[in-house]
């Protein structure tokens, strides 16, 4: 039976001295650890009734050995108290709000009971201070008093005058309990002179172990250092006060204890020079082990960590399928996973038992629980005594299957099954087609692994967790798992009309996709590219979408949305035959991908991974034919382009000016809602980018009258035209004009006196003095163009950091919020833990957006189900 | 201002209704819960004292829904 308890309330409170003692098993009188044989010195900082740190020794207080002893703690009775010093400021308030002669507050029991009553019990206590502070006769005794100030970090003054521990403790005893009470205090667990140390407790020692060098030498923790110091000083403080030495001496050992007190809590106490190692190093004393991102809580309590897990860094590998993951074999030959031997599977068993190299077994586990490690020495005997209901653990092999994950974790994509393919080499590899969802690329990024142990586990993260469950995202209801980059610029170039391959070649591509057929040749002997696709497609495909190809086309007039263009703006494929358009970023890219989209839901997860692969595999090889490459020459623009984007930009700055002109001569009309000077900013950055925007609108026209041909489209201008990658408002910087640089989408305008560079004179509002560049990045920007626009992207750069980290840590708060919900089968949400309802119906539709397109229901592939009698 | 208008209705306030006793009994049997566990809604909210609904009431709410058309809602009186 499992006891369970509910956890009702935490008290908080101060350790009391008389509290300290209880718990202390001896008093520690010693600086010294060990002595010269190496054994704990009684009454020292490694006493062994505090525990044992070393195996063999038994502990003083428990009778246990090393493993078993908890630990117990021991205590130093300091001859002089010291103040706490993370209590401080809360002494300085205890001083000023109560009075030191007869310890009652200083203010008259009428405002007193105000305070109480108008703070909430966290905040009373300042609040009396606050007012105490400025009090100079007590109302109660009539006791004439000095404000305390603190001096940072621990010590106290009235006036001039120091106030000592020894003082302030006498008069923090004097405050009532009922008095405490009313502020919010308990007194059986927290009394003001508490704060003040008289004894002070010291951790067991398996809490700061000492380490054993090579040399044989002992290394104390920086923990027993510092207590070290302490002991040693309380000594000297003790000697020193018997033995009748000055005031002043006494005073300054005081003073030093106090420090050692301090930095003992906190190594980076404001005003406390920090304590150091003999070699320099900063110690790192209670506070530092348990605060901050290294610190006990979130590095070792909330931070978890797992057996049977990787992390290495990914490559890409095409050849692999969109669900394997291809596990180095170093990694493979460490790992392990569970073999639960039965009377059916005796045979595979005894074949790892009996292997030597890999794949072997690791360990044999007895029906007992015993685990043995297999060597070449007790082979032979395991082999002999194996039997079912033992456990063998094997290294893993292919098909094992596995959980892959890239931080950060941010929606359920972030991990996936995969199976294991062990390959050579030292990274991990996963097909570029899943890079999407992870959200990785191959610049150095790492990505971790854990091979799951149990059936359970395995089966589950099968049925539910494998990447070809995924490839469709409840975020929009799209492909998120899908071709990028090249893969889309490949099928572009392979899909396009004239695109002709000899049969030689054809069956290089067709074969690289694992297809050992031929389509029927065209009239010249050729095969088509399209005809070459088509392999890939089921026979009853049929489907009719707009490309983005056709998209671009149709924005700039040179296609109409029927179908009318040099190329079909619109893909159609009938009976499996790609007939018209091409293949782009709208057929098999992620997000939209109408092909993979209508494919994975209407043929299913397999010939959607078939696809992939094939698709991937092919384009790969085209890739190698075609060549892949930019050059600076198919920048170039004719002069007639060049001659239009000089009039448009010329037509913007002659208005802009006009503008400017009529601002700096009071005369221009303010947009309604703004002054002059907001107006007079939105005019001209409205004229400017709408130049911008016309400069775009010709390029594109112009590349996409001009490349889109059997030879030009080898300027590689395809991988904007196919959606693979950049876009045409990169063209315009790159062969129109760069265009206006903007700071927090205004135009520059901070930096020197009435001016933001010194290239400019003062007051000028023209558009070059404000970060227009009329330059573009083929023919190089000014230097003043280049300044500006680094400003621009500068602060992209900031903006991309800072919102990362706060989306990051809105995310973090809205999962935390909503783990414990969870979908039951009756359709309602309900919250787990606490038995609520939360929705009624899931998503008050109950829907599930993976199963939708972009929030729509695919009507489409239930209507084609239907009509080719799969459904009714 | 002619005649007396209510806040039900506005269009942004769904439709909504106090449940009698039976059907609430049926509604917490359909979902197998005491009324604790629905959600809640407060005494004071300006809906419930236009409905004149008191502590311990459940109230349904019609929402509209781009897809399934109509949502229902219950919330009990806190
Ligand atoms: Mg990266
Ligand atoms: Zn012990
Ligand atoms: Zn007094």
């Amino acid at each position: 039976m499992v006891a369970r308890k509910t956890i009702g309330m935490i008290k908080f409170g101060i350790l009391s001295p008389e509290m300290i003692r209880k718990m202390s098993t001896v008093e520690v009188k010693v600086a010294e650890t060990y002595d010269e044989d190496g054994f704990p010195i009684e009454g020292g900082l490694m006493d062994p009734h505090m525990g044992v740190a070393d195996p063999g020794l038994r502990c003083k207080t428990c009778g246990q050995k090393m493993n078993r002893c908890p630990g117990h703690f021991g205590r130093i009775e300091l001859v002089r108290p010291v103040v706490h010093s993370e209590y401080a400021r809360y002494i300085e308030y205890f001083l000023n709000a109560f009075c030191p002669k007869c310890g009652r507050p200083l203010v008259s029991d009428q405002e007193f009971t105000e305070i109480v009553s108008s703070h909430p019990k966290k905040k009373r206590l300042k609040a009396l201070a606050k007012k105490g502070a400025s009090v100079k006769k007590c109302p109660h005794c009539g006791f004439e008093r000095t404000p305390v100030r603190l001096d940072k970090p621990t010590n106290f003054f009235e006036g001039d005058r120091r106030v000592w521990p020894t003082e302030i403790r006498e008069r923090l005893e004097k405050i009532p309990d009922a008095d405490l009470e009313r502020l919010g205090f308990d007194p059986k667990n927290f009394r003001p002179e508490w704060l003040v140390l008289t004894v002070l407790p010291v951790p067991p020692v398996t809490v700061r172990p000492s380490i054993v060098l090579e040399t044989g030498e002992r290394a104390e923790d920086d923990l027993t250092h510092k207590l070290a110091d302490i002991v040693r000083i309380n000594q000297r403080l003790k000697e020193n006060i018997d033995a009748g030495a000055p005031q002043l001496i006494i005073e300054d050992l005081w003073d030093l204890l106090q420090y050692h007190v301090t930095t003992y809590f906190n190594n980076e106490t404001p005003g406390a020079p920090p304590a150091r190692h003999r070699s320099g190093r900063i110690l790192k004393t209670v506070i530092q082990r348990l605060k901050g991102k290294e610190g006990r809580f979130r590095y070792n309590l909330s931070g978890k960590r797992v057996n049977f897990a990787g992390r290495a860094v990914i490559s890409p590998d095409p050849m692999l399928d969109i669900d394997e993951v291809g596990v180095p074999e170093w990694m493979a030959r460490i790992v392990t996973v569970p073999l639960h031997v039965t009377e059916w599977n005796m045979d595979e068993a005894r074949k790892y038992l009996e292997a030597k190299d890999y794949p072997r077994a690791l360990y044999v586990v007895r029906p007992d629980g015993t685990r043995k490690r297999v060597t070449d020495t007790n082979r032979e005997e395991l082999l002999e005594e194996l039997a079912p209901g033992y456990v063998i653990e094997r290294q893993v092999i292919d098909g094992d299957i596995v959980l892959f994950n890239r931080q950060p974790s941010l929606h359920r994509m972030s991990m996936m099954a995969l199976k294991v393919r062990v390959l050579p080499g030292r990274t991990l590899r996963i097909q570029p087609a899943v890079c999407p969802p992870y959200n990785a690329d191959f610049d150095g990024d790492e990505m971790n692994i854990h091979f799951l142990q149990t059936k359970e586990a395995q089966v589950e993260a099968r049925e539910l967790m494998l990447t070809t469950k995924h490839v469709i995202s409840p975020r929009y209801g799209g492909p998120i798992i899908g071709l990028t980059k090249d893969y889309i610029t490949a099928l572009f170039l392979l899909t396009l009309p004239w695109t002709k391959f000899t049969k030689e070649q054809a069956m290089d591509l067709l074969y690289a996709a694992g297809i050992t057929e031929l389509p029927e040749p065209d009239e010249d002997g050729m095969i088509s590219g399209r005809a070459i696709f088509s392999m890939l497609l089921p026979d009853d495909l049929n489907m009719k979408f707009p490309s983005t190809l056709g998209k671009h086309l149709v924005a700039v007039g040179l296609a109409d949305k029927k179908g009318n263009g040099p190329i079909s703006p619109i893909t159609v494929i009938e009976n499996g035959k790609l007939i018209r358009g091409v293949i782009d970023k709208a057929a098999v890219g992620t997000g939209k991908g109408r092909l993979l989209d209508y494919m994975y839901r209407r043929y299913g997860e397999e010939f959607t991974k078939e696809f992939t692969t094939r698709v991937s595999r092919m384009a790969n090889r085209l890739l190698y034919m075609f060549g892949f490459t930019n050059s600076y020459h198919s920048l170039k623009t004719p002069e007639e382009i060049d001659r239009k984007i000089d009039e448009i930009v010329d037509r913007a700055l002659k208005k802009v000016y006009e503008y400017v002109d009529q601002y700096n001569k009071g005369k221009l009309e303010p947009i309604p809602g703004r002054d002059v000077e907001e107006s007079l900013e939105i005019y001209i950055m409205v004229t400017l980018s709408q130049a911008e925007k016309e400069v775009q609108t010709l390029l594109q026209r112009h590349l996409l009258e001009t490349k889109l041909d059997p030879v030009h489209i080898l300027d590689n201008f395809a991988q904007i035209f196919s959606g693979a990658r950049g876009s045409f408002a990169n063209i315009k910087n790159l062969m129109g004009v760069q265009g206006q640089a903007a700071v927090r989408e205004k135009r520059p305008h901070r930096g020197l006196y009435q001016r933001v560079i010194s290239h400019f004179k003062r007051g000028d509002l023209g558009p070059f003095a404000r970060g227009f560049a009329r330059r573009n990045l083929r023919d190089g920007l000014t230097m003043d163009e280049l300044f500006f626009w680094g400003m621009g992207g500068r602060m992209g750069e900031v903006d991309k950091g800072v919102s990362t980290q706060i989306t990051g840590y809105y995310y973090r708060r809205l999962s935390n919020a909503m783990m414990d919900l969870l979908a039951f089968p009756d359709g309602t949400v309900r919250e787990v833990t606490r038995d609520t309802i939360v929705q009624f119906t899931f998503g008050d539709d109950g829907l599930n957006p993976q199963k939708l397109r972009h929030g729509e229901v695919p009507l489409d592939v239930l209507y084609d189900e239907i009509k080719a009698g799969e459904k009714k | 201002m002619a005649g007396k208008r209510s806040i039900l209705d506005h269009v942004l306030v769904p439709k909504c209704r106090i449940l009698k006793e039976d059907e609430v009994e049926e509604l917490l049997k359909k979902y197998g819960v005491s009324k604790d566990s629905l959600p809640k809604i407060l005494a004071d909210d300006p809906v419930v004292k236009e409905l004149g609904a008191k502590k311990g009431d459940v109230i349904e709410f019609v929402r509209n829904s781009p897809i399934s058309g109509k949502a229902l809602y219950y919330r009990v009186v806190v």
